[in-house]
């Protein structure tokens, strides 16, 4: 039973990571991933904020989830979400006044995330604390790792450094266009594009094997 | 009145709120297979940033002064409720839109672009009326964006495709042309 349980958990945890991606895969919670990835730092903070916002809310609903009438649920998380957004955009102000400047009114766009109110209603709702806690930890974790990815890709390109510091020397002509809106979008398709050509490939691959 | 151009232009092209902020881009990619539907949802998008501007200002001026803490919970309730609204009204004074409107109104709610309307107004300190202006202008903003890529969209669905860049690719590489193109009106004012 504890080995089932194990199992169980492993799972929720790591489906977030990879395979069920809420970015690469689902497709969800794009206007804060390309609006604050302009370099690593703001991407990371946003997904550490989104990360911990997400974990907590995943456990409050988890809790509530019986004493919650049906009919007003979706009030309900989204009352509990607005809440903690709240709460992390005032801890942030306090702690990390720069980040919180840079990243400005998308702090408090969390509250609209779709992948936050998307997990309270398609796995929190329904599961006991402890595997909301672990699949909104693994979802989080997802989140920040592609904001990263994106945000690694258009620091480099468009400002030619990595955490702020400069990697190329002063004879670098950045890509400007990449930190501006357009590379978002350029960027993530171009991402897409080859995760689809990845997975088009191990398709064309276990066909040969069964041949 | 020239800041009253110059807030309703910067917000329905130079800072267009899908294409330069990364708005309401679920809707921007979901629903925009058609521009009719693109109009539709425009449309419905805007009324309801005008009324949350409204509701922004009366909350502003005489509830968020005394408790700061309650400004998000207050904007997604006034939004929330504000979608309900319209959603009656149109159901009571025009059932044929209200049918041609279907699942979109909901899910309005879930927008980040409206929120987004009652942050910046909030953060830039607009008035009423230059909430008002700010508000129509981003939402007839929204909705030329979702015209335009509803347009090639429509377009493109005649065109061949490779398989491996259709669906979401390459409706994002075509959402960062359109961007960039916007990025062209940057330089409308140049005293700003």
């Amino acid at each position: 039973m504890s080995q089932d349980n194990t199992s169980r958990a492993m799972e929720e945890f790591s489906k977030g990571l990879w395979k069920e991606n809420q970015i690469f895969v689902t497709i969800l919670g794009m206007c804060p991933s390309l609006a604050v990835t302009n370099s690593v730092i703001n991407g990371l903070a946003m997904g550490v904020a989104t990360t911990v916002v997400l974990i907590l809310s995943n456990l409050l609903i988890s809790l509530f989830r019986n004493v919650i009438p049906n009919q007003v649920r979706i009030t309900a998380f989204i009352i509990i979400i607005a809440t903690l957004v709240q709460v992390i955009d005032f801890l942030l102000a306090a702690l990390f006044p720069s980040i919180h400047k840079e990243l400005g009114a998308f702090i408090a766009l969390i509250v609209v995330n779709c992948i936050i109110l998307g997990r309270a209603e398609a796995f929190a709702a329904k599961n006991p604390p402890w595997l909301s806690v672990l699949d909104g930890t693994g979802m989080g974790i997802g989140f920040t790792f592609a904001l990263v990815v994106i945000g690694v890709i258009r620091e480099i390109l468009g400002n030619g450094s990595l955490f702020n510091i400069s990697l190329f020397g002063p004879k670098f002509e950045p890509w400007v266009i990449m930190i501006l809106p357009p590379g978002g979008f350029i960027t993530l398709g171009f991402l897409l594009l080859g995760f689809s050509w990845y997975a088009q490939r191990k398709i064309k691959k276990s066909q040969q094997k069964e041949k | 009145m020239g800041n009253l151009v110059w807030i309703f232009v910067s917000a329905l092209l130079i800072n267009n709120f899908v294409l330069s902020y990364f708005l309401g881009l679920c809707s921007f990619f979901g629903v925009t297979t058609k521009i009719d539907t693109a109009i539709r949802l425009g449309a419905a998008n805007t009324f309801v940033m005008i009324i949350t501007a409204l509701c922004v200002y009366a909350l502003n001026t005489w509830i968020l002064p005394y408790a700061p803490y309650l400004q998000m919970i207050c904007f997604i309730v006034v939004i929330a409720s504000a979608v309900q609204f319209v959603e009656m009204v149109i159901k009571k004074t025009s059932p044929a839109l209200f049918k041609a409107l279907g699942i979109y109104l909901p899910l309005i709610t879930t927008n980040c672009a409206i929120l987004a309307i009652a942050l910046f107004t909030t953060n830039k300190g607009y008035g009423l009326v230059e909430g008002l202006v700010y508000a129509i202008g981003a939402g007839l903003g929204i909705t030329l964006a979702y015209v335009l890529l509803a347009g090639i969209r429509e377009e493109s669905r005649l065109a061949n495709i490779p398989k491996l860049i259709q669906g979401t690719a390459i409706n994002m590489i075509i959402a960062g042309i359109l961007s960039m193109a916007f990025m062209g009106f940057a330089g409308l004012f140049s005293s700003h």
